[in-house]
């Protein structure tokens, strides 16, 4: 490469020739997602929020979405990154139902196909930046991955991205229990939800609970959670410190 | 058929709509050894009938596998069908390192066929002469296939391919209502009945077939000669007759040009109609 590079310990071998088309960072992104396991099927949680930097852009960004007639996916990190994830993931059930046979691809397939993509991005040092939780239903198997943008992927009963991993990962590992009905996961996810509300800057008070069952894919309309600031170390802030410092 | 001036290229038309060399194609199906297909709900049975070129010889791999849920039984040009199981392979590999799960059989049989119809389109290509029983499951059960050199494929409940393939036709023919509900044993059981039917007086033994099952929780696995060589004793000494009677089998070599390939009994030939416009 004859151009002047500003970055001259940068090597040719790193990413593809025109550097300038390699991820080096998000810009707009989307926090936590949330998947938990129940009776009937998979709940995703995730709000709606579209980070841009330490700005709270937008604030109706849908980051879960139904995949084909079986599965779930919620997307964390870059926006425009998950919205091409979208598009490949389309065209696959496209050419899955094509094939007009009665075999589909369920969630178990979906994940992995993801998995290879994620990972073969990685391998190319131009990383989808995304971490990605795929649920899903099929011949009454239920099914609840994450792979994330180094290709890290896994199955579990309840799985998270981001910082609902270390604020909503315990609550569920406490509180999860096989066979909750729908009204009880939808609590659950609602405490996770709301902690991660007070917890990580990125959260905006407005979500979408998800449900996918063998019948199919519900997405709620989004709605905000009540939150409660009476704590009682709150109220007269400076009693047993006068003044700041 | 006799040779004519449209018969040289693969690409040229006779004037009667037909491609002589993929219907030569499927005429190197018929001189091969016999081989079976059946299928019941959750199972599919391949058996073959083993050639060897002399006594010295071992006999030739006619039944492959192709993955734990897949194989296939070929009749025709061995090293065609080797080089197309090879290739069945890799597409099976290629699915589950992408989708980690099994390649639907009729999915893999649908691209089976397009890959043999490329090879009756190109002038510098010639078809496979190899036909092809896939034997495999999806998610509806199990599926028996039959893709032949001209692009075609169908599903069966039991076929048979080969030379003196019509007499086992014939026995399939008159039991096949019964084998979905088979059981594992019965279906492996009218399979050996039906290779019989193609040795028309050899001894049956386990050294002169081979049989192969696939099955909804049961790998794609060819059966090892004791086994078969128990199952042969155990209706031999039972003194069973295949049920229905063989003589009946009505004449179906008729008129028919292809009586030039002696050995082969051949389903009804109209010069009319390509054999794979069916």
């Amino acid at each position: 490469m004859n151009s002047v590079d500003s970055k001259p310990a940068t090597s040719s071998l790193i990413g593809s020739e025109a550097d300038s088309q390699r991820t080096l960072y998000p810009y707009v992104t989307g926090t936590s997602v949330v998947g938990i396991k129940y009776k009937d099927g998979i709940l995703l949680a995730a709000d709606m929020g579209g980070s841009y930097g330490s700005t709270l852009r937008y604030k109706s960004v849908e980051r879960l979405k139904p995949v084909g007639k079986h599965s779930l996916i919620g997307g964390s990190g870059e926006i425009s990154d998950f919205q091409e994830i979208m598009r490949y993931l389309d065209d696959l059930i496209l050419s899955d139902n094509m094939w007009d046979d009665g075999n589909s691809l369920g969630p178990k397939e979906v994940h992995n196909y993801l998995t290879r993509i994620m990972y073969n991005r990685r391998n190319k040092f131009n990383p989808l930046w995304n971490s990605l939780v795929l649920g899903g239903v099929k011949n009454g198997q239920k099914y609840l991955g994450t792979v994330n943008m180094i290709g890290v992927h896994y199955e579990d009963n309840h799985v998270a991205t981001g910082f609902g991993n270390h604020l909503a990962r315990p609550l569920l590992r406490d509180e999860w229990h096989e066979n909750l009905t729908f009204e009880e996961g939808v609590i659950l996810l609602e405490k996770c939800m709301r902690v991660l509300l007070y917890r990580d800057r990125s959260a905006v008070n407005k979500l979408q609970i998800a449900k996918i069952t063998e019948e199919g894919v519900t997405i709620s309309p989004p709605y905000a959670l009540k939150t409660f600031w009476n704590f009682s170390a709150f109220e007269n802030p400076t009693l047993g410190a006068e003044g700041s410092w | 058929m006799f040779r004519n001036q449209y018969d040289t290229d693969v690409t040229t038309w006779s004037p009667a709509g037909r491609l002589f060399q993929v219907e030569y194609a499927m005429e190197a199906v018929k001189q091969g050894s016999a081989a079976i297909g059946l299928r019941s709900k959750n199972h599919v049975v391949l058996a073959c009938v083993n050639k060897s070129s002399s006594e010295l010889s071992s006999h030739q791999k006619k039944i492959f596998k192709v993955d734990d849920h897949i194989g296939v039984a070929i009749s025709g040009l061995t090293a065609d069908g080797r080089v197309l199981s090879r290739h069945m392979r890799n597409e099976c590999i290629n699915y589950f390192y992408s989708y980690e799960s099994q390649l639907p059989v009729g999915r893999l049989v649908v691209q089976l066929a397009d890959k043999a119809q490329v090879c009756t389109q190109r002038s510098w290509k010639r078809p496979y002469g190899v036909g092809l029983l896939v034997g495999g499951l999806d998610e509806s059960g199990a599926h028996l296939y039959y893709n032949c050199p001209s692009g075609n494929y169908f599903e069966y409940q039991a076929f048979a391919i080969g030379s003196r393939s019509q007499a086992a036709k014939t026995y399939l023919e008159r039991r096949f209502e019964n084998f979905m509900a088979s059981s594992r044993e019965n279906l492996i059981k009218d399979a050996l009945f039906a290779l019989r039917e193609t040795l028309q007086g050899e001894k049956l033994t386990s050294s002169s077939c081979t049989i192969a099952v696939v099955g909804v929780g049961e790998a794609f696995h060819v059966l090892d000669q004791e086994t078969v060589q128990a199952l042969i004793n155990e209706f031999e000494i039972a003194g069973e007759e295949a049920p229905a009677d063989d003589a009946a089998a009505p004449d179906q070599a008729g008129d028919s040009e292809s009586g030039a390939t002696a050995a082969d009994q051949a389903t009804p030939f109209d010069p009319d109609v390509a054999p794979m416009d069916m």
